[in-house]
């Protein structure tokens, strides 16, 4: 599946191979992975990032995928240096794994963690795995180098141990920048392996545990070569329960992020910033579709209200979207009150307020209680109006002046004195039909 | 009443002549009087017996479970046996008690089979004497038999006549013992080159190695993976046969079983020899093979084709690489299996611990004896990256073409082949310890290991008894997954020579005055 998704060419015949050295959490002194024949190859991953000094510029990168091979994990080494032990934890060891092997296509941190991330959004898609970093479901080594435009690659380390997209970022950042110095000071690249410390922000020589050493691999005797089909070479007799059919898996790909986030754009007409950020956070995407599915408002707007202010509270909080006090019904409800002209936008804003309070209380119940509507009464609000123009007689000099600007100023006082129950146009119109007096 | 087939013991169990209980208490107090072979290493009396009263009253409910319930097995100690100590003969192992039972183990069980103990082999199956085992050599019971006592008196043999006892061959020397001891009436064996046909021979007992992928070798603590199989001997080939069918068959835990279902066949004692075409290897007749052995190799032709059968001479041409191949995979393969061997997870741990890589190289040392470290050291140079495709591919490319060999000659008509196992009857361990473990082996695997290198099932029938009174065995090898063909045939060929029993009155007697030199032997 991962294969496919990330247009590898399958292998329909591949091999395993154990590649052997001691250590002590490969109780089998060997492991067993994919050196000659590996499952998928040649295969891409496209990705999305910003550019530009306001980062508000969009473009798409793509990095090839060298290889998927399959591989078993080893055990979890824990050193415990007071004590001067190790403890071994080998409850994961020989479990199978999946690597994906990118090709050095990319030239930052940012690139890379945009690419991690886009992985992760495919893994999740297809069901792979669950692909979070923190949990070491996904877990990413990052190969570095540096070199001269229109030079060889330089020499690489291996930097381990990253438990997230920003962290890898940093520590490729930081990789980076310490190779340039250590050459331009005269000193050489050393091919080593490398781990980063992310509390101080920088990589440290990690006790080699592998070194140059001569694997001996061989192949793997126990377990004959993996056949996968397609439906052109499937046997006729064979138990299709028995058999991996690449044609039948293809055909049941759900859709990928990429092709997710086309479809949010043309269907709803939001910007493809905002594709990308409904479906970076879980469920928000699905959440945004049931609002739009409950509301007269036009999509172009609801994203505003998802983006600002549900994803802002979420986030200020910590909470994830399924855990958001506020259901997709109760938002459309609001603005739909929004949207007939019950309320200004303001109040909106007010009454969203109340419902993070999770108190059960409907955005109508709360408009009511307090009392939130919008001023109908065109008498009301022209007493209201003047009375800030009486009592602001340096600001009314000033816009008969021609400094229009300050005319805002005065609509967001009537707006005060009514709490937002005014219509900012219509207070707009009687104020200049009054200054025009 | 020990020294029946399985079948008659089987019959005699059905029809309540004997109890299974009095049977295994027999076996194991033979086992006792027995001692001196070393066929043993560990002995299960109280679960045998448990196993042997859960049997009973099966019987007494008339519910067994099938043709080996009740009838006391023995296993050799390199299979993985639940809760009975598996040491494959060395310090590595020693104390090891697995939590799981080898898939052919469970399947003896399952059908009732009582497990009397675990036999004694040569280290990690590497030998082909069971002479290099940390719990000492097996003694062939051959040496207490009265057709080797006759005979070497008249060969004016010295005042201490038990320092000659002879040594079974090997690697399965302990099941070969046992079987042939009368202590029990199968026992299991592993053949990677001739590991169970080799001492099944020098024992006069029935060895059969199966096609690999036939039967499963999860937990069968592993040497080759691309050669090991679990080998039976018996008795008799019927008796082979019976054990066949219970534990054959695809296991989802070995993904180089196949996965065709295997039907358990009876054996026929009739053949139509005319229809059977025999093959005689003409690379076979090697040097250093005895001329009592050539004789009978050629009586043996002489038989099928007095029958009315075809017997024709055929080319194997890359036997004489066969060896050499064989040793650099084997040892290949055996610096990868015993890598798993670090003294962390279980087994021997060596007490030096300033570093693990100390710890590692220590445990190793202690725990492996030269012959299991010499194989390591030699598999590892073969596997490096500058000499993977000089010695391992090549080898397996060889390999290839050995097998072609054998595809070609049974293409060309030829049912099965007939060859000597072994270059001669077995010799003393005085004689047999003056070379090394390296020559030794690949003196005595040429009969047998290009079957394993092919992955095709051979069998060993006694066929006569030496000059000296000892036995000799001839080996029938077959096609690929042809096994009734290959045991039909063998059964008839047993059938037809008659292979005496051996004599071992007044064993009880022996086994005192053994006793006595016991140490001088076994330390001398």
């Amino acid at each position: 599946m991962t294969g496919l998704a990330l247009n590898c060419s399958i292998n329909k015949k591949s091999l395993f191979d154990r590649k052997h050295y001691f250590y002590a959490d490969l109780p089998a002194g060997y492991q067993i992975t994919q050196q000659r024949l590996p499952v998928a190859v040649n295969g891409s991953l496209s990705y999305s990032l910003c550019v530009g000094g306001k980062k508000n510029q969009m473009v798409t990168r793509t990095v090839r995928i060298k290889q998927i091979q399959l591989e078993q994990d080893s055990g979890k080494s824990l050193h415990d240096d007071t004590r001067s032990q190790t403890l071994i934890d080998l409850n994961r060891a020989g479990i199978g794994l999946m690597e994906v092997v990118m090709e050095p296509d990319m030239s930052s941190g940012e690139e890379a963690a945009a690419a991690v991330r886009e992985l992760q959004l495919v893994l999740q898609t297809l069901g792979s795995s669950q692909a979070i970093m923190a949990e070491g479901q996904l877990r990413v080594d990052a190969n570095v180098s540096v070199h001269h435009l229109g030079e060889a690659l330089g020499v690489r380390t291996e930097v381990k141990n990253i438990n997230s997209a920003r962290f890898l970022a940093r520590a490729i950042d930081y990789e980076i920048q310490r190779q340039i110095k250590e050459l331009e000071n005269g000193g050489t690249v050393i091919n080593e392996t490398r781990a980063f410390d992310y509390k101080l922000g920088c990589t440290i020589p990690m006790r080699d545990k592998e070194g140059k050493q001569d694997y001996r691999f061989m192949p793997e005797p126990n377990l004959p070569p993996l056949i996968l089909y397609d439906t052109k070479s499937l046997p006729a007799n064979m138990n299709h329960q028995q058999v991996v059919n690449i044609d039948w898996i293809r055909e049941r790909l759900p859709d990928l992020p990429s092709v997710r986030r086309v479809k949010l754009v043309e269907q709803y007409g939001i910007l493809p910033e905002h594709s990308f950020t409904l479906l970076n956070e879980d469920g928000l995407m699905e959440f945004f579709e049931n609002v739009v599915r409950q509301t007269q408002m036009n999509p172009k707007k609801v994203i505003g209200w998802i983006l600002n202010d549900m994803l802002g509270y979420l986030k200020q909080h910590n909470l994830t979207v399924q855990e958001s006090p506020v259901s997709s019904l109760f938002l459309a409800d609001l603005l739909n009150l929004l949207e007939r002209g019950t309320i200004s936008s303001s109040a909106a804003k007010q009454v969203l307020e109340e419902l993070w309070k999770a108190e059960g209380k409907t955005p109508l119940q709360i408009v009511k209680e307090k009392k939130l509507e919008l001023i109908q009464d065109q008498q009301e609000l022209d007493q209201i109006c003047q009375a800030v123009v009486e009592g602001h007689q340096e600001e009314v000099m000033e816009i008969k002046k021609g400094n229009l600007k300050v005319l805002n100023k005065l609509i967001g006082l009537v707006q005060r004195t009514t709490r937002g129950r005014a219509d900012p146009v219509l207070v707009k119109q009687i104020l200049e039909k009054r200054l025009s007096q | 009443m020990l020294r029946v087939s399985l079948r008659e013991i089987s019959a005699a169990l059905k029809e309540g002549r004997v109890s299974p209980t009095e049977l295994c208490q027999r076996c194991l107090s033979f086992i006792k009087a027995t001692k001196f072979l070393n066929a043993y290493i560990t002995v299960a009396e109280e679960t045998a017996l448990k196993q042997a009263e859960e049997s009973e009253e099966r019987y007494r409910r008339g519910q067994i479970l099938g043709d080996l319930d009740g009838i006391p097995v023995a296993v050799k100690d390199n299979f993985s046996t639940a809760g009975i100590e598996t040491t494959c003969a060395s310090n590595m192992l020693k104390g090891y008690i697995p939590p799981y039972n080898a898939t052919v183990v469970k399947k003896l069980l399952d059908q009732g089979a009582v497990l009397l103990g675990k036999t004694n082999l040569d280290e990690f199956a590497m030998g082909s004497g069971s002479t290099d085992g940390i719990f000492g050599p097996v003694r062939n019971p051959w040496s207490y038999s009265k057709q080797y006592r006759e005979k070497s008196v008249q060969n004016s043999h010295t005042e201490n006549e038990d320092s000659n006892w002879l040594v079974t061959g090997g690697s399965s020397g302990g099941s070969a013992a046992a079987v042939s001891s009368f202590t029990c009436f199968a026992a299991l064996g592993s053949d990677t080159g001739g590991s169970t046909r080799n001492p099944a021979a020098h024992c006069g007992v029935v060895g059969l190695k199966p096609t690999y992928g036939l039967i499963s070798r999860h937990g069968l603590i592993p040497l080759v993976n691309s050669m090991d199989v679990a080998g039976i001997l018996t008795r008799c080939v019927d008796d082979a046969a019976i054990v066949l069918g219970v534990l054959a068959g695809h296991d989802p835990k070995d993904s180089t079983t196949v996965q065709d279902p295997f039907k358990p066949f009876e054996l026929t004692s009739f053949i139509d020899a005319s229809k059977l075409c025999i093959g005689i290897p003409k690379e076979y007749h090697a040097p250093g093979l005895s001329s009592e052995t050539v004789a009978l190799w050629s009586k043996a032709a002489d038989l099928f084709e007095n029958a009315g059968a075809k017997v024709i001479e055929v080319s194997l041409p890359h036997t004489r690489y066969s060896i050499i191949c064989y040793h650099v995979l084997c040892t290949a393969e055996v610096a990868s299996n015993m890598a798993r061997f670090d003294g962390l997870e279980y087994g021997h741990r060596s007490s030096m611990d300033k570093s693990t890589e100390v710890m590692y190289a220590a445990t190793r040392r202690e725990g492996f004896n030269d012959v299991v470290r010499g194989r390591i050291l030699s598999g590892n140079y073969f596997l490096l990256k500058q000499n993977y495709e000089t010695y391992f591919v090549k080898a397996q490319k060889v390999r290839r073409l050995i097998a072609n060999d054998f595809v070609n000659v049974f293409r060309s008509g030829i049912d099965v082949l007939l060859t000597p196992t072994t270059l001669s009857d077995t010799i003393p361990y005085v004689e047999f310890i003056k070379e090394d473990n390296r020559t030794r082996s690949a003196q005595d695997d040429i009969f047998t290991q290009a079957a394993n290198m092919a992955g095709l099932p051979a069998i060993t029938v006694p066929t006569a008894l030496s000059e000296k009174g000892l036995p000799i065995g001839l080996q029938f090898i077959g096609r690929a997954f042809q096994e009734q063909q290959l045991l039909t045939v063998a059964k008839w060929f047993e059938k037809q020579v008659e292979f005496p029993m051996i004599q071992l009155h007044g064993l009880m007697d022996h086994g005192h005055t053994v006793c006595q030199h016991q140490k001088s032997a076994f330390f001398s």
